[in-house]
């Protein structure tokens, strides 16, 4: 074997923002060789929603308004997000965590332990934008009923890259607190409540009818998601305080990434 | 040459009073004192739980001592975690590779975390592949590698960027003999072009094969350190017997510490382990004869060199696999 010659020590900032980079193109070339996988994924639980609420219903003569369809739409999107945030982030840090632990390879790579996590949420926050943008055209085109949309594009372009950020500091947290025994308890105890009380199949502002719960509700980051896309897609319905959405979801973003880095910390060093 | 550049006293790992201290007042390392000269292969020996993967991840950054301190390439590794990662090299005890990619895409892009541009991560991928003959396997999931190639190929993408030293952590628990030997001569090649290794084990055949030097580790704390050779001396003796017998085995090695010639005697899982002066023919009637004069009747006898076993139970009372 020849000799070597030793690479040079580079800035820390310079070798992290290398290692980030290098990192980010690691998991979208993964991304584009499990494309199928993803675009299944992303696909079913809309694709299914769209197809019962907005073709079935009205075909069967259940009492179905074209708003009520428009209703649907942001909580559909919605949903494809923050279901990125669990597949895309949380489950599979479940299984380095569990089993693999092939994290530790990424973790030796020349950047701060925190830098790992962040970039693991930048490459779920991606995923969540493209999974907004797969399905909002599903969901806004399929249907038989008309839906009537009315693209806010500020709006829209602001949300959905906050509610994809969200969902992946959501997954990074989930998917450091959880065990792999309990991922079946993670769908029947977060994921599905949240999803179901998340103001997706109703505007929040029609709980009104129900005090209590239209509080409750307010702890779900959902919600939030849910409003932000029906503000951006289909106003003037019950909404929610604007101010108040983008507040929420800055807000949440910050607690789920301080939560997340913390917990990938106590996972990834002794 | 490696041995003969007077760069290679340079230090490039070095702890002092390292300690950690796990939740639960667990002591798994205890003020540890390390200097590793460049181009050494360093052996850290010692059984199961003896603080070797704790060690060895206080100085890849991995695990944050309780105190002390610890430098790689002349780098703290607490205070500057960042810049520590690039002078070094890893392959940890299980198997970290990345199953999402494939084998030549492990390498790329360990290389491309490393800082190399796209171009030289490609040529380096195909270097390594070539060196540690993968080359046939080079788009096949790493799922389908065999142990001893999943093993070559973390040392591959372990010294892919050029780090100055290198650590393995036990690298070859749980291969077959035929890709110990294998790994043997890799780490035997790459110390002849220069690269420092820290390796741990518990197979004394390996820190005594492959090391410059080997610190012997029980308890968290370093309980002898020289040359292999050197260690071997320390025991006084050129000769092991190990004796069984169907009677009372702690009578017998009282009995047989007094022979002449005798350095030391332990007793291990009943076995009575006899450490004497003299070789060749002569030993084993010697102690025979001295066994039957005190009315102990033998029923197994064999004889080896000392090794670093040896030294291990002449240090602890106990043997390296409890
Ligand atoms: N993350 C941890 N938390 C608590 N105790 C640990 C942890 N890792 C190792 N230990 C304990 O520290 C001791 C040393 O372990 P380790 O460094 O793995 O030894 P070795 O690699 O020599 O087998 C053992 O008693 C082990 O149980
Ligand atoms: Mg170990």
């Amino acid at each position: 074997m020849t000799t070597t010659t030793l690479a040079q020590v580079r800035p820390s900032r310079q070798a992290a923002t290398g290692a980030f980079v290098a990192l980010l193109a690691r998991d979208l070339a993964v991304l584009l060789k499990t494309i199928r996988a993803f675009l299944l994924r992303t696909i079913m639980q809309p694709l299914l929603f769209v197809f019962v609420f907005t073709y079935v219903f009205p075909k069967i003569g259940q009492r179905i308004t074209g708003d009520f369809s428009t209703l649907i739409v942001p909580g559909v999107v919605a949903i494809a997000v923050i279901f990125q945030g669990i597949q895309a982030v949380a489950l599979p840090l479940v299984q380095d965590f569990g089993y693999t632990r092939e994290i530790e390879d990424r973790v030796m790579a020349p950047l701060p332990v925190w830098g790992v996590a962040l970039e693991k949420m930048a490459s779920g926050a991606v995923q969540g934008i493209l999974a907004a943008a797969v399905v909002f055209p599903l969901a806004a085109f399929i249907p038989v009923s008309t839906v009537h949309l009315h693209v806010n594009w500020p709006i829209l372009l602001t949300v959905v890259p906050l509610a994809a950020y969200l969902s992946a500091a959501l997954g990074l947290f989930v998917g450091t607190r959880t065990a792999p025994q309990q991922v079946p308890l993670l769908f029947s105890v977060i994921v599905i409540p949240i999803t179901f009380l998340g103001a997706t199949y109703y505007p929040w502002g029609a709980l009104k009818a129900i005090p209590w719960l239209k509080w409750a509700v307010l702890v779900n980051p959902l919600v939030y998601m849910s409003e932000g896309f029906r503000q951006a897609l289909a106003p003037q319905r019950l909404h929610m305080n604007l101010a108040m959405i983008y507040l929420a979801l800055i807000a949440y973003s910050a607690l789920l990434t301080w939560a997340g880095l913390s917990g990938f910390r106590k996972r990834v060093l002794a | 040459m490696p041995a003969t550049d007077p760069a290679d006293d340079r230090v490039v790992i070095q702890t002092q009073g390292l300690t950690k201290v796990y939740p639960g007042d667990l002591t798994a390392v205890d003020q540890l004192d390390l200097a590793v000269r460049q181009g050494e292969i360093f052996g850290l020996l010692g059984p199961n739980g003896a603080g070797k993967t704790t060690t060895v991840g206080m100085l890849t950054t991995r695990v944050i001592p309780t105190s002390g301190r610890a430098e790689v390439g002349g780098i703290d590794v607490v205070a500057h975690p960042t810049e520590a990662k690039q002078v070094i090299g890893v392959v940890s005890q299980t198997n970290t590779l990345d199953r999402s990619l494939n084998v030549w895409e492990n390498l790329y892009y360990h290389g491309r975390y490393f800082g190399m541009s796209a171009k030289a991560s490609r040529a380096a991928a195909a270097e390594h592949l070539e060196r540690f003959r993968l080359a046939d396997r080079a788009h096949a999931d790493t799922a389908t590698l065999s142990g001893g190639m999943a093993q070559r190929l973390m040392v591959a993408r372990s010294i892919l960027h050029r780090p100055q030293i290198l650590f393995l952590d036990e690298p070859t628990a749980g291969l077959d003999p035929q890709s110990r030997i294998a790994l043997w001569e890799i780490l035997g090649e790459l110390h002849a072009a220069g690269q420092t290794i820290l390796l741990t084990t518990h197979y004394m055949e390996e820190a005594e094969q492959l090391s410059s030097r080997v610190a012997i580790m029980d308890h968290g704390r370093l309980l002898a350190l020289d040359t292999p050779d050197a260690l071997k001396a320390s025991v006084e003796a050129d000769t092991v017997v190990k004796v069984t017998t169907d009677g009372d085995a702690a009578a017998l090695a009282l009995h047989l510490e007094r022979m002449e010639g005798v350095a030391s005697v332990n007793v291990i899982d009943g076995t009575v382990n006899v450490n004497l002066k003299g070789t060749g023919r002569g030993v084993l009637p010697r102690v025979v004869e001295h066994a039957d004069r005190g009315g102990f009747a033998i029923s197994d006898l064999s004889m080896r060199e000392p090794s670093l076993e040896t030294v291990f139970i002449s240090l602890t009372g106990k043997d390296l696999r409890d």
